[in-house]
């Protein structure tokens, strides 16, 4: 094979894995922007999986009957604001653990769902629009990476948002003090228990809008492996990000290009080892906790209250 | 009077200290009585000491003040009104605050961040420019100097006390309630705030209140004192009136010298050192944060000596005991006992008698839900005779155990006195008593002992000196890591000084320059 032939089969191998990276990456983008919320509280919330499944169920039912896929999208996240009410609330009594409330919290969300979702595997909804950013170019393969979808520019500018707020917004401030230091926050009169309560409700909104788009956009169909645990990864990419919104956003972003490698290896004809590429996600989840977890060492940026960073 | 002058001495004495009087408070626990119908004076503009052991009421005291509990009987007057403080708000209404002895301070935010929070009316959207600028200014108002934008996890503890001073300041607050705030500081640390502090009463901006059972604080610093013992009021007066010696025996009633630095000579003692027992050579250790923290330090303990090692805290101390006790991996360097190779495994602790007693017990050297008798044989549960038994299949002989632990709390005054309570149920130094007990109830060789008396009141102070001093004598080889030069003065036939993860300073005790030290520590030695 030629040099030519060599590069321009890498180059349609990048746009593939480009295209992969901006399509798969938004559920990652909601859950691990809500989650971050969640645990700048002092909290962690587990049942985010469970939540992302409830919102691919819940917005994929709703855009059927109402016809109206943004209906869905808003039906996704206030499931996901119950969801995590429920979690904050449960979190609130005394000598709960939020982590155990979290796992059960996805098996319920998952059983529920799948319970729920059976006539829905059938049917057709009306799926989200997309955006056309590749229209300028000749190149289908090009114009196909840069079809994105809505809500991963209202994603990428939530990120930025939230990067702001963190920093210059009362609200912003108050989550951070209440993440750091629960005592202090409580002896300046800020209600502890309402704002960690606050937080994982809006935490769980946004993964239930991430699983609306798992099931309006991208795979675009309602099954009961629609999710395969990217709630779960997104808990480890916050932890990556050092829980900031914008190296979330990134983390996202690589994540979502790891989970494409496996079609787009496919989409250039290598088809052996498609499932040991489809694993690219989790063994990168391995592989950055592993990398995170120095022995011997705390993590910095970490919220002090934060279960899993305290010794 | 017209309104208009009215007015005038009301912003008038917003920029004053306060005065502040009690009176007859009493405050009952269920039938524990805390306070006894306590009185106390403090003058506006002064700089007043509150005196007393641990449990002598002074904690109770300024809590009815700061409205945390109110008093059963008996009241306040402020500014020679009398006032009903039921509740914090009340307190900070008239404009009295309160610096804990715990930090309460978010460690993973800045400076001005926790600063913006303590004021609590924040709007929606922070301008950041605008809020710097106004608490630059209001920096430049306070004798105290601090970075803004300084993460407070990177603050030394100094610097977080100065912060939470800040704070109370920041809020207005015209009398300053202080919870024996230079426990954690070094002496070094200690002078600077309390000077700065003391400097604010000289003008008459600020009345201070501290807790302390430091006497050379009292009499470096303080106007006036009140002391308290067991919830009554013990005595009070202006501190130049009253002698270190008449107020410890109001403090603990009867007279008991106040040990004032027992400086040893070194020529009677070279006789007592030994072999080398601990031996360490180019040590170095991250902390964990993964930046270099012990860099190159060589340090030698023989037998029947205490080397004192002084130091700001942060300079490598807690890693380097973290790395004795095989609680952190050294990243290079040797360690030495007795000669061997020593990687703090648990046959290597007995084969070499070496055991220690680490800062903060509970944590570090205790499981806090077992009891104090399953605590105490946390070093030798699993061999004879306390192991064995039925076939040699190692269970655990539970009557023995309880049997030891109850002659060693009997010996070292574990209060209570019930081997079956669970350890983290016990007071702190009644913690360190039991953990004390449990590592020196063996042959000690090598003893490694950080911070012991943190916390602790004389009493317990006291013990546990006696206690090192003893075991020293029988032989055992010493390291003592302390943030209290006076301890260090006190105890230690050689001093070290650490700075920046070495050895800066070293001499032997009867020679030792205070002065000398103190520049090391600060890292202006070289």
């Amino acid at each position: 094979m030629s040099d030519g032939g060599d590069s321009l089969a890498f180059g349609s191998l990048a746009l593939a894995l480009l295209g992969g990276a901006l399509r798969v990456s938004t559920p990652f983008l909601f859950v691990s922007l809500g989650e971050c919320i969640t645990e700048k509280s002092g909290r962690i919330n587990l049942g985010l999986e469970g939540i992302l499944v409830l919102g691919a169920m819940s917005g994929y039912g709703v855009s059927l009957a109402s016809g109206s896929p943004w209906l869905g999208v808003l039906a996704a996240g206030l499931c996901g604001l119950v969801m995590g009410l429920l979690h904050g609330g449960l979190c609130s009594l005394a000598k709960v653990n939020d982590i155990a409330v979290g796992i059960s919290l996805m098996l319920f969300g998952t059983g529920l769902a799948f319970f729920l979702g059976k006539p829905l595997i059938q049917p057709q909804a009306p799926m989200l629009p997309s955006l056309e950013l590749g229209a300028w170019s000749d190149s289908a393969q090009l114009q196909s990476a840069l079809r994105i979808n809505v809500l991963l520019p209202l994603g990428l500018l939530l990120a930025l948002l939230l990067h702001w707020g963190f920093r210059a917004s009362r609200w912003g401030l108050a989550l951070r003090l209440v993440g750091d230091n629960a005592a202090a926050a409580r002896a300046l009169g800020y209600p502890v228990v309402a704002i960690r309560i606050g937080a994982t409700a809006a935490g769980g909104f946004l993964a239930g809008v991430g699983g609306a788009f798992l099931s309006l956009y991208y795979p675009g169909s309602w099954n009961e492996g629609l999710s395969s645990g990217q709630g779960l990864m997104a808990v480890a990419l916050v932890i990556f990000a050092r829980w900031n919104p914008l190296r979330c956003a990134l983390a996202a972003l690589l994540f979502g290009a790891a989970g494409a490698l496996g079609p787009a290896l496919q989409s250039q004809g290598i088809t052996a080892g498609y499932y040991l590429f489809n694993a690219a996600p989790y063994v990168l989840t391995l592989a950055l906790m592993a990398a995170s977890w120095m022995p011997g060492r705390s993590l910095a940026g970490a919220p002090g209250e934060l279960s899993l960073t305290q010794r | 009077m017209d309104p208009l002058t009215h007015s005038l001495t009301a912003a008038d004495l917003q920029h004053r200290g306060a005065a502040v009087e009690a009176f007859r408070v009493t405050k009952r626990f269920g039938a524990f009585t805390a306070l006894d119908a306590v009185s106390m004076k403090v003058e506006a503009g002064s700089f007043h000491c509150l005196l007393g052991e641990n449990g002598a009421g002074k904690s109770t005291l300024v809590k009815c003040l700061v409205g945390y509990h109110p008093p059963e009987e008996g009241g306040f007057m402020v500014d020679g009104r009398e006032h009903d403080i039921r509740s914090p708000r009340d307190a900070q209404r008239l404009r009295i605050g309160m610096v804990y002895q715990h930090f309460t301070l978010a460690p993973g935010m800045t400076v001005a961040e926790n600063l913006l929070l303590a004021r609590g009316d924040l709007p929606l959207r922070i301008d950041w420019r605008h809020e710097k600028a106004a608490l630059a200014a209001f920096l430049d108002s306070t004798p105290f100097r601090l970075d803004l934008n300084a993460l407070v996890a990177d603050l030394a503890a100094g610097e977080k006390q100065k912060l939470e001073i800040l704070k109370q300041l920041y809020l207005g607050q015209r009398l300053l309630i202080l919870d024996e705030p230079t426990s954690v500081l070094t002496p070094g640390e200690a002078d600077e705030v309390l000077g700065l502090l003391h400097g604010m009463t000289r003008d008459g901006r600020l009345t201070v209140l501290m807790i302390s059972h430091k006497f050379r604080e009292v009499s470096a610093y303080g106007d006036g004192v009140t002391i308290l013992r067991r919830g009554k009021l013990a005595g009070s007066g202006r501190v130049g009136e009253l002698s270190t010696a008449e107020m410890a025996e109001m403090m603990v009633g009867s007279s008991v010298a106040v040990s004032s630095g027992r400086r040893r000579c070194a020529a009677d003692q070279t006789q007592a050192i030994g072999e080398i027992r601990l031996d360490v050579e180019g040590l170095h250790a991250d902390n964990d944060r993964g930046t270099p923290s012990v860099r190159g330090l060589d340090l030698s303990v023989r037998a029947g000596e205490i080397v004192g090692v002084a130091g700001v805290a942060g300079n490598g101390q807690k890693e380097l005991v973290e790395v004795l006790l095989g609680q952190r991996q050294a990243s290079a360097g040797q360690v030495r006992v007795a000669g061997e190779d020593y990687q703090a495994s648990r046959a290597q602790m007995r084969r070499h008698g070496v055991f220690s007693l680490p800062e903060e017990p509970l944590r570090n050297a205790c499981v806090p839900a077992m009891s104090v008798a399953e605590n105490m044989g946390l070093r030798d549960f699993d061999i004879a005779p306390y192991a064995g038994g039925w076939l040699s299949l190692g269970f655990l002989r539970r009557r023995a155990l309880s049997r030891r632990a109850k002659a060693l709390i009997e010996a070292f005054g574990v209060r209570p006195d019930d081997p079956a309570t669970a350890i983290e149920n016990l007071s702190g130094g009644n913690v360190q008593r039991a953990v004390l007990a449990r590592e020196l109830s063996g042959p000690v060789k090598l003893l490694v002992v950080a911070n012991p008396v943190f916390g602790l009141d004389f009493a317990a102070t006291e013990a546990i000196h006696r206690r090192l001093d003893q075991a020293r004598n029988e032989g055992a080889a010493i390291l003592l890591v302390s943030e209290d030069l006076d301890e260090l003065l006190e105890l230690s036939d050689r001093i070290v000084v650490m700075s920046e993860g070495v050895i800066a300073y070293e001499a032997l005790a009867g020679q030792a320059d205070v002065a000398a030290i103190g520049r090391y520590m600060a890292g202006h030695g070289h």
